[in-house]
């Protein structure tokens, strides 16, 4: 090989490698939430587990009808996650302080830096900015692989259909609803109030301010106002999180971070292996005299002296 | 087929099929025989008939999965998303397909010119193993036809997948390049190898990158999942360089296993010259990989360290973890040391099988065994799931064959003159000594079958 051949076959090879370069515009952001995120703030301790919010979603999202009537409290017996017929689910608690058994709702809950939305490579989650993390079934490939992102377990899939498959989860109510402001189906219909609605820095404040009016009805702590990077769906309860299956070993850092010692090191590749690789195969091929030979020819040659 | 050769037919090795004739296109698809010959040979082969028995089964239902939906041949759930086909087909096979760029970087990087050998197998393993993992990801996706949207549609830069997706399938075209030198050689067309020749280098550290890359991403994937992966397979900060450093060991190991059950079961295809480098060329690779395998070992200690994670190795998922370290990395590290020395080629041989199941191993504990470990029920895979796995793999090895009987891989094409001069000199025993039996080599264990292949048309 000439030279001019190699620094030809370099550049080709850079071409190749630039083809993958859009990876380098990631981006990374110490995002802390739109100011504007709407939230929902779920106080545990007055939920008395009625299913009305699962039913309310039900109708809302125009969902199949469920498999167990929601007025049926069987259901409790059993842990249940949100699946492609449930956006929310309801489960009940066994504590062993004596006291009657707190319920809580679960959903999405609308990460102001969502995991899910980080580890699509189509694009199909956005972040709007009342606080929504809403899906386009329209570019979604069903790769799943934001139902492994999301912290919380929460995405489900529709494998049951063979021709259109989606990942379902609950949507804030953004298109029927919260885009025109208006509170979601289920918080509508809570008879308890376990639900408010509101600004997400208005419900952190309420929720320190509830906590401080009757200490020993919560435990100081807001599940969501930090973890994963903070949510715009909030907990409160009176036995520790854990025992009303929240995940407590999360910590605070947003699913991204763990990402970003990978995707820091891309653009090195990137731009160092060409030169240290081209460089080393100079080195190996100098001292040679068939060196720029191609191997076959070269070989052969070997073989017939 | 050995029968067959010493019953006088010859085998396509040069454009000329006598001195004054060259081979049609037909001829060389045939190996040279004829139809009804190369009919009966298929037939006459055992293993061939065991591939009838799995298509049979495999087929329907892989179409099944297209008609039904996922829901009818896989356990995967909301809690597990990702089953059987990705832990095995995606994250097990394309570690162990770092080959093709192992072998260009030392061949023609570091002007290693006594693999060279052995290169093109490993171009070639390298190929079909990522075509097949993707295969595999076209029967997991929800939706494959939409396969293309993140390069055209829709673009997620922040994800790792999507580094992924453009890797792989530049690295694709790339791999489909230095490939077809064979391919050109033996179809006949000088000026495309010629034209891939000049862009060789570029090719091969383009492959670098690439391979760097996405070997990595795959396992930075996991870093999306902080909480359920087991810790002990976990690493946020080590997790791509694991998958890094493991394939490439891997990648090694893998073409030493298929180079062994090649010498058993299609020996009439190589040549001399690869018959007498195989042993030289097993040593090196198994060199290669020690230094891998020791460098992982190394790296997997350090993220137990770094973040104090001792206390896991003493519950049941670490005696898991143990077992899988000790079949994929420190029994084999051992043996191939001894080997090396003793230059006992049959371990060797036994310690790359090893390795490879290994990585299968370390992947579907890393995606699967131990995925969601907070979680109480484990996914079981679906006896569907299975059944694609294997008729997916046996696709693979089907193909595989295909091609290592018919292209250029473990012999060197004759150009035309050298082939008169050949056949000027002495034009029998040339032939002869191609179907001499290769050397017997001991490892037992993959792929009975596989033996079985042509002991019985031979
Ligand atoms: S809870 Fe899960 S699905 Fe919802 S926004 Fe957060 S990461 Fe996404
Ligand atoms: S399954 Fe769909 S939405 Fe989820 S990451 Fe893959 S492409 Fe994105
Ligand atoms: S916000 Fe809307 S979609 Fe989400 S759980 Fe409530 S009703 Fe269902």
């Amino acid at each position: 090989m000439k030279r001019r051949d190699f620094l030809k076959g370099c550049l080709i090879g850079g071409a190749a490698a630039s083809l993958g370069a859009p990876s380098k515009s990631w981006a990374v952001g110490s995002f802390e939430g739109y100011p504007d995120a709407m939230g929902v703030l779920v106080d545990t301790t007055r939920c008395i587990g009625c299913r009305s919010c699962e039913a309310a979603c039900n109708k809302e999202q125009k969902l199949p009808e469920p498999d167990v009537p929601f007025d049926d409290t069987s259901v409790f017996e059993e842990k249940r996650r949100t699946t492609e017929k449930a956006y929310t689910v309801v489960n009940r608690y066994e504590t062993n302080d004596g006291q009657k058994p707190p319920y809580r709702k679960m959903q999405c809950n609308h990460c102001n830096e969502p995991g899910c939305l980080t580890s699509c490579f189509v694009n199909a989650y956005t972040k709007t900015k009342e606080g929504a993390v809403i899906y386009n079934g329209n570019v979604c490939v069903g790769c799943k692989t934001c139902m492994v992102a999301c912290p919380f377990n929460i995405p489900a899939y529709s494998y049951s259909s063979a021709f259109d498959p989606l990942i379902k989860k609950c949507i804030f109510c953004y298109h029927t609803r919260l885009k025109f402001g208006k509170p979601p189906a289920c918080v509508e219909i809570c008879p308890q109030e376990a639900l408010t609605f509101g600004l997400r820095s208005d419900l952190i404040k309420m929720g320190h301010e509830r906590i401080r009016e009757t200490p020993d009805r919560y435990i100081d702590h807001i599940y969501g106002e930090k973890e994963m990077g903070g949510t715009s769906w909030l907990y409160l309860s009176r036995v520790p999180d854990d025992q009303i299956g929240l995940d407590t070993t999360l910590g605070n850092e947003p699913v991204i971070s763990n990402v970003k010692d990978f995707l820091g090191m891309v653009p090195m590749v990137l731009t160092i292996w060409p030169a240290l690789f081209s460089g080393i195969h100079l080195l190996a091929t100098r001292n040679k005299d068939h060196g720029d030979e191609h191997h076959n020819h070269s070989e052969q040659e070997d073989g017939k002296k | 087929m050995k029968k067959l050769i010493a019953s006088g037919a010859i085998t396509v090795n040069s454009p000329q099929k006598s001195s004054d004739r060259k081979w049609t296109f037909m001829e060389k698809l045939f190996l040279g025989l004829t139809l009804p010959q190369y009919i009966g040979q298929a037939l006459r082969n055992p293993f061939n008939w065991i591939i009838a028995i799995i298509f049979a089964v495999g087929i329907p239902i892989i179409l099944g999965r297209f008609i039904f939906g996922l829901s009818w041949v896989t356990h995967s759930s909301n809690d597990y998303p990702w089953g059987l086909f990705l832990a095995f087909g995606l994250f097990g096979m394309v570690p162990l397909s770092s080959s093709g760029f192992l072998l260009g970087t030392a061949c023609e990087v570091f002007g290693r010119h006594d693999l060279e050998p052995i290169e093109r197998l490993g171009l070639l393993n390298g190929l079909l193993g990522y075509f097949f993992a993707v295969v595999f990801l076209l029967i997991d996706l929800g939706q494959p036809w939409r396969l293309p949207f993140p390069m055209v549609v829709s673009f997620g830069p922040a994800a790792v997948l999507f580094l992924v997706a453009w890797h792989v399938s530049t690295y694709l075209s790339v791999q489909i390049a230095e490939v077809s030198v064979s391919f050109f050689e033996w179809i006949g067309f000088p000026i495309g190898v010629r034209a891939i020749r000049k862009i060789t280098l570029g090719l091969t550290v383009s492959g670098i990158i690439l391979s760097t890359l996405h070997q990595g991403a795959l396992g930075a994937l996991f870093t999306y999942a902080p909480g359920k992966v087991h810790p002990l397979w976990y690493s946020s900060s080590f997790q791509w360089i694991h998958f890094f450093v493991s394939s490439i060991p891997g990648g090694l190991c893998m073409v030493i296993t298929v180079s062994t059950i090649a010498s058993k079961t299609m020996s009439w295809r190589f040549d001399q010259r690869f018959k007498d480098s195989l042993d030289r060329v097993t040593v090196s690779l198994a060199k290669g990989a020690s230094m891998g395998l020791a460098t992982y070992l190394t790296i997997k200690l350090m993220s137990i360290a770094h973040d104090n994670k001792w206390a896991y190795l003493t519950t049941g998922y670490g005696q898991w973890y143990l077992v899988e370290i000790m079949i994929g990395v420190i029994i084999p590290m051992t043996l191939f040391a001894y080997a090396i020395h003793h230059k006992k080629l049959p371990i060797i041989r036994f310690s790359a099988l090893l390795v490879v199941l290994g990585i299968f191993l370390n992947r579907l504990n890393t995606a699967l065994i131990t995925f969601n470990w907070k979680l109480s029920e484990r996914e079981i895979p679906h006896w569907r799931e299975v059944a694609i796995c294997v008729t997916v793999y046996t696709i693979y090895i089907v193909v595989y064959r295909f091609i290592l009987y018919r292209l250029p891989i473990f012999y060197q094409w004759k150009t035309q003159e050298q082939y008169a001069l050949a056949y000027a000199a002495k034009p029998e025993t040339t032939i002869l000594k191609d179907t001499e039996p290769a050397l017997v080599f001991a490892s037992k264990t993959e792929a009975k079958a596989f033996r079985n292949a042509e002991t019985i048309t031979s």
